[in-house]
């Protein structure tokens, strides 16, 4: 009898601080989304309360879409995410199979020189990375971040891969070569698909950083044409500061593409870490 | 099985495989990172390239103008650190220990709901903050007259004394769900025997967490902890979205990171010197490097590992 009450008080003293914590966690992600729905006097008067038929304003997004080329900043996240990504599951995975699978002179000293990098911050090199592509030409264009981004997520990317490569059976892999499939094939046909939700993890794991980064836009491509969204949110809001509707609804505009992102792929995240796969 | 006379036929494939990733790494991460530092050994003197030594460093620590930003720059990030070691990785590790309990509803949804802050950018993030704890939006004045204490409000982000440690805990408010996540995980692959066996001794409840939990999970604290110093040592965005490249107010924000990007690449009327910002990304470098190995051979190393 004593126990299970101890045992219920336990439980509700767990969910009270879970909620409070919670709550803290979302609610400014609240504030800014309601109050981006109101007029500015409401916004000031009342900045908790729901937006209702009264208090209910869409000029802020009316600004934000009338002064800031959002679907041009999106896109190009977009194609940068999208192609860094690429390139990272695919050097990756192709690096990751050849250090788990063949034995050959240098193995374990490239994969200690590959694993290098999860260590190391690419942003202390950022000096001669703009450097280098002010000298290539590719300073401004969407190629930059795609590169640097590609090189900043390879090192974990092998490391998580070829932990998970080893696990692929020999046998199968044997089978195949006495089949006559070539090592290229073995790779593409066999393997890959069977690492399949370790490149789901490593994915998810580089999308939100790579998403997110406001370092190497600001200094590798500022320019209108290939600002990434975070930049230009960035920039539209510092110019935009005293207009309080247009930098809510820039921010709340902001959060959406990312809060759905999170929705589609929070399961995949959240298995990704709790699996063990940053040991 | 070959004699070992023959030469060993080159691998083409293996060749093949590895090429792209390690081209792509090296030029782009490990050659600039080396170039970087080579280039903290020259100056520009009339738009020419010269080789100076040292001379950039007896600069940045001699020279007052450079070694007080430096030093102060250096303390802010130690104290950008100190406040996520101290706030950030225990409330991880508390939430963490309350989600993993047994049989606990909603656990799913608590997890989901307090790891949002942490995919956010930091430009939502900084100017979110920025608007909350504005004097002028006056939530968080009303809030805490709410709660009856208003005269503790003062407008935090604007003074000298209090906004670094603002903006740390906005920080940790942001990144709590990393250490949350990498705790339950470890919490998780704690086999449920070693707590039954506890449990017939007589070791349940909080006890259980600090004689049995705790001690197993030391490791991933450990790793965590290396994971903050390293994010923390070249933070740069939410100090930017937050207070501009000048960290205002009068330096008191400024870290490694914002040091660093203004002295490379210039604000207002300074040029930017890729010198000398070079010579503070080797610092910089040094600092991580230091830590990692602390990390690597002082901790590590010692840490007790167990094998279930």
């Amino acid at each position: 009898m004593n126990a299970a009450r101890q045992n219920k008080t336990q439980i509700f003293a767990a969910h009270g601080a879970l909620i409070l914590y919670t709550l803290i966690a979302l609610f400014p992600v609240f504030v800014i989304v309601i109050n981006s729905f109101k007029t500015r006097k409401a916004i000031f008067r009342e900045p908790l309360s729901l937006p209702n038929a009264d208090s209910f304003s869409l000029v802020g997004y009316e600004t934000v879409l009338k002064q800031g080329d959002f679907f041009k900043y999106f896109q190009n996240s977009m194609i940068v995410t999208v192609a860094s990504l690429f390139f990272i599951l695919l050097f990756g995975a192709m690096a990751a199979f050849t250090l788990a699978e063949y034995r050959f002179r240098g193995n374990t000293l490239m994969g200690l020189y590959l694993a290098l990098g999860i260590m190391i911050p690419i942003r202390i090199g950022t000096v001669a990375i703009l450097e280098m592509m002010v000298s290539t030409g590719l300073v401004n264009t969407l190629w930059a971040l795609i590169l640097v981004y590609t090189a900043q997520g390879l090192p974990l990317a092998v490391f998580i891969l070829s932990e998970f490569m080893r696990q692929v059976s020999d046998d199968l892999k044997n089978a195949g070569r006495i089949d006559g499939l070539s090592e290229y094939r073995i790779f593409f046909r066999l393997v890959l698909p069977l690492v399949r939700p370790a490149m789901a993890t490593v994915a998810v794991f580089n999308m939100i950083p790579i998403w997110n980064d406001l370092w190497f836009p600001l200094i590798l491509a500022p320019a209108e044409e290939v600002k990434t969204l975070t930049l230009g949110s960035q920039v539209f809001i510092g110019q935009f500061v005293t207009d309080w509707n247009a930098v809510l609804s820039a921010l709340s505009l902001a959060i959406l593409p990312v809060m759905g992102l999170y929705v589609i792929f929070s399961r995949q995240l959240i298995r990704g870490i709790t699996s063990g796969a940053v040991k | 099985m070959s004699s070992p006379q023959r030469p060993p036929r080159i691998k083409w494939h293996v060749i093949v495989f590895l090429t792209p990733a390690v081209l792509v790494y090296t030029a782009v991460m490990i050659f600039p990172l080396f170039a970087t530092m080579r280039l903290s050994l020259f100056t520009e003197v009339e738009q020419q390239r010269m080789f100076v030594g040292l001379e950039n460093f007896k600069t940045l620590f001699g020279n007052t103008v450079w070694s007080t930003q430096f030093w102060n720059a250096l303390g802010n990030n130690f104290q950008f650190f100190i406040v996520h070691m101290l706030v950030q990785n225990p409330i991880g590790i508390a939430l963490a220990a309350i989600l993993s309990s047994p049989k606990l509803r909603f656990a799913g949804f608590y997890r989901s709901a307090i790891f949002i802050p942490t995919i956010l950018s930091f430009v939502i993030v900084g100017f979110a903050w920025k608007l909350i704890l504005s004097p002028i939006w006056g939530i968080a004045p009303s809030m805490l007259d709410a709660v009856g204490l208003k005269s503790l409000y003062a407008p935090w982000l604007g003074r000298e004394a209090y906004a670094l440690t603002t903006l740390s805990l906005v920080s940790v408010w942001q990144f709590v769900g990393i250490p949350m996540m990498l705790i339950y995980a470890a919490l998780l692959s704690i086999p449920e025997e070693i707590l039954e066996a506890g449990e017939c001794d007589g070791i349940t409840g909080m006890s259980a967490f600090w004689k049995i939990k705790l001690p197993l999970i030391l490791p991933s604290i450990g790793i965590i902890s290396i994971l903050t110093f390293v994010a923390n040592f070249n933070a740069f965005d939410l100090i930017y979205a937050a207070q501009g490249a000048l960290a205002g107010p009068n330096f008191s924000t400024d870290i490694l990171g914002t040091f660093m990007y203004r002295t490379f690449f210039g604000f207002q009327l300074q040029l930017g010197d890729p010198h000398m910002g070079s010579a503070i990304a080797s610092a910089m470098f040094a600092i991580i490097l230091i830590g990692v190995c602390i990390y690597l051979f002082g901790i590590q190393s010692r840490m007790r590992r167990y094998q279930f």
